[in-house]
């Protein structure tokens, strides 16, 4: 159900590549996890991250989630339909409810990350 | 409670002219110029006019809606709703204590001095700590207090440093107060037991750690059984144990912190020491410190000299004031009624209680409701909602069909670290009989997620308003009340 084209991290981001670029957002797990978001604190563009650094804040009706950027770049975009439209990240997840664009700084790093099927067998483990 | 019918605002209630009270006829000349030059405020628009039967009954009304720990249970996991006795309250209402000026010569309040001179000796005696500040507001302003105490110290020896370390079972607040006091959090994760993992805290432990914030116990309500061991680690690198002492109903009396080798705690006189909450408070979030940090707490300290009490500002290493005055006085006499009320032994009995009450709902549930962590817990305990999700139903609907019961719901998704958490705290305040409902109005609840998971779905049947929009409470708050035109 994860898609294949699509990295993943154990905190439940996802990573698209396209080219030297890449798209962040937080996984359909991840969303269901939070339950109804409300806010989503986007990072400014140009803002350099380092790999697990945090790119903003997600804020459901229940918590206040980190957002951690899978690989080190800097952000060229952020999806500003969410400031206004939280709730795309709830309806999807995995494409117009993405975060913030990257110009990757390292590809090396997307080694680091999971395949879908990867993914889906962390989630197993998690359930509790 | 009585069901009332929708209750509209007192603004909509309003009919011009109409007065509470009549004033007698004029029977003086008037005299217009006497307020000439000083500013007089303008008449408010839509300012409800009503008469006296009108706002006893919109009032009445609306604490009939209201729930309250005069009312019952209140079983707020890590935020210990417990009740506030009467006499508290009959103390701090003495004339004595409430006409007594803020600014007024030390010669003429000893007597509030040596009050606030004894629950700072008394909180020392209960936390095994060295010296006490009453000034913080809240719980989370002690947080900041004790984490600014913990920076001027290490400013103070060359080096603030860079990082606070945070077990991912604190409170929600400590990551707050370490940011705000311009550190950077790093987490620390849970062991299986629900602990601080020992190995991870050695791991990530060095001298650019300038604390670790403990919540003791933590907020699944285990106690943190290796915290000498955790204290050795971060003072061999010069850092400092800070303890969240929010769930300090689970050990006064029992254990300290002070011989745990913490160096500062806050404790919430608003939860521990039985004076209200939330609404009904202010807080009061005193911070005791050992020895080496006790140069750095706020100005004015309380000294006595020659048996008169006085206010020292002279202590050039004090991180200054944190709050004005000299923090929420009649909560203060709040709490030091209720301490002195119950006396060593009955402090202890608080705990205890506190402690049995928790095991017996854990035990009365257990199995029904599912728990993650089988570690023995104190004053509160842990359940999620994993067995009622088979049923397609959350700890949201449990926590909205409890309302329909005439209880409180628990604390909900939160710790963290349990999905779908439902944090039962009774505290030591609740009789056999008042548990019994709440274990019974559980059971039924799970009973009911089984035959007819719809009836929790769209809980609560029985308030006054039904299931209310969070998301959009949320996202589109309406705060205040606008005239239509």
């Amino acid at each position: 159900m994860y898609p294949e084209n699509l990295y993943y991290t154990k905190d439940h981001e996802w990573l698209k590549v396209e080219g030297e670029e890449a798209v962040v957002g937080i996984t359909d797990f991840a969303q269901k996890q939070l339950g109804d978001i409300i806010y989503v604190d986007l990072p400014q563009v140009g803002k350099i991250l380092e790999a697990h650094q945090t790119i903003g804040t997600v804020e459901s009706v229940k918590s206040v989630s980190d957002v951690y950027s899978p690989v080190s770049g800097e952000v060229i975009e952020v999806n500003s339909e969410l400031s206004q439209t939280p709730d795309l990240i709830n309806k999807d997840p995995h494409g117009q409810g993405w975060i913030v664009r990257l110009k990757i700084k390292d590809k090396s790093e997307i080694n680091n990350l999971m395949k879908a099927a990867d993914y889906e067998k962390y989630l197993e483990g998690l359930e509790h | 409670m009585i069901n009332v019918i929708r209750e509209p605002l007192i603004f909509e209630i309003s009919s011009p002219g109409k007065t509470a009270v009549k004033l007698p006829e004029l029977d003086v000349p008037e005299k217009k110029d006497l307020l000439n030059g000083v500013p007089v405020r303008n008449d408010i628009e839509g300012f409800p006019e009503v008469s006296e039967t009108e706002i006893t009954r919109h009032f009445t009304r609306l604490s009939q809606m209201n729930y309250c720990v005069d009312f019952g249970f209140y079983p707020l996991g890590s935020c210990t709703m417990k009740y506030n006795p009467k006499v508290n309250e009959k103390v701090a209402s003495m004339s004595c204590f409430t006409s007594s000026h803020p600014l007024a010569p030390e010669k003429l309040v000893q007597g509030n001095l040596e009050l606030m001179k004894t629950l700072e000796k008394l909180l020392c005696e209960i936390t095994g700590m060295d010296a006490v500040t009453l000034q913080p507001a809240a719980g989370a302003h002690g947080e900041l207090t004790g984490m600014m105490l913990i920076r001027a110290y290490h400013t103070a020896h060359g080096n603030p440093r860079k990082y606070v370390l945070i077990p991912d079972s604190a409170h929600g607040t400590n990551p707050s107060s370490a940011h705000i006091c311009g550190y950077t959090v790093k987490e620390i994760k849970s062991s299986e037991k629900g602990t601080i993992s020992v190995e991870d805290l050695a791991r990530v432990m060095d001298e650019e750690v300038a604390a670790l914030m403990v919540t003791n116990p933590n907020t699944l309500g285990v106690f943190e059984s290796d915290i000498c061991q955790i204290a050795d680690i971060v003072h061999a690198k010069g850092g400092f144990l800070y303890m969240d002492g929010a769930n300090m109903n689970a050990l006064a009396g029992i254990t300290r912190p002070g011989d745990m080798k913490v160096d500062v705690l806050h404790l919430n006189l608003h939860k521990t020491f039985s004076t209200p909450h939330g609404g009904g408070g202010p807080g009061s979030g005193p911070v005791a410190v050992k020895k080496i940090l006790e140069p750095y707490l706020p100005v004015p300290v309380i000294e006595e000299k020659d048996g008169q009490y006085y206010l020292n500002y002279d202590r050039p290493q004090s991180i200054g004031r944190v709050k004005s005055f000299y923090g929420q006085f009649l909560v203060m006499l709040k709490a030091l009624a209720y301490i002195l009320a119950l006396g060593p032994k009955g402090i202890r009995e608080m705990a205890e209680v506190a402690v049995l009450n928790s095991n017996y709902i854990r035990k009365s549930l257990e199995g029904i409701y599912h728990l993650k962590y089988d570690t023995p817990t104190l004053h509160e305990c842990v359940f999620s909602d994993k067995y009622q999700k088979d049923y397609g139903v959350s700890n949201l609907d449990i926590a909205k069909r409890l309302l329909d019961y005439g209880l409180h719901p628990p604390t909900m998704s939160f710790p963290l670290i349990v999905h779908g958490a439902l944090m039962i705290e009774p505290t030591e305040t609740e009789s056999r009989r008042d548990l019994d409902l709440f274990i019974e109005a559980m059971k039924a609840i799970d009973r009911e997620a089984k035959e007819n998971p719809e009836l929790l779905k769209s809980a609560p049947h029985l308030t006054y308003v039904r299931r209310l929009d969070e998301v959009q409470a949320a996202r589109n708050p309406i705060l205040r009340w606008e005239k239509k035109e």
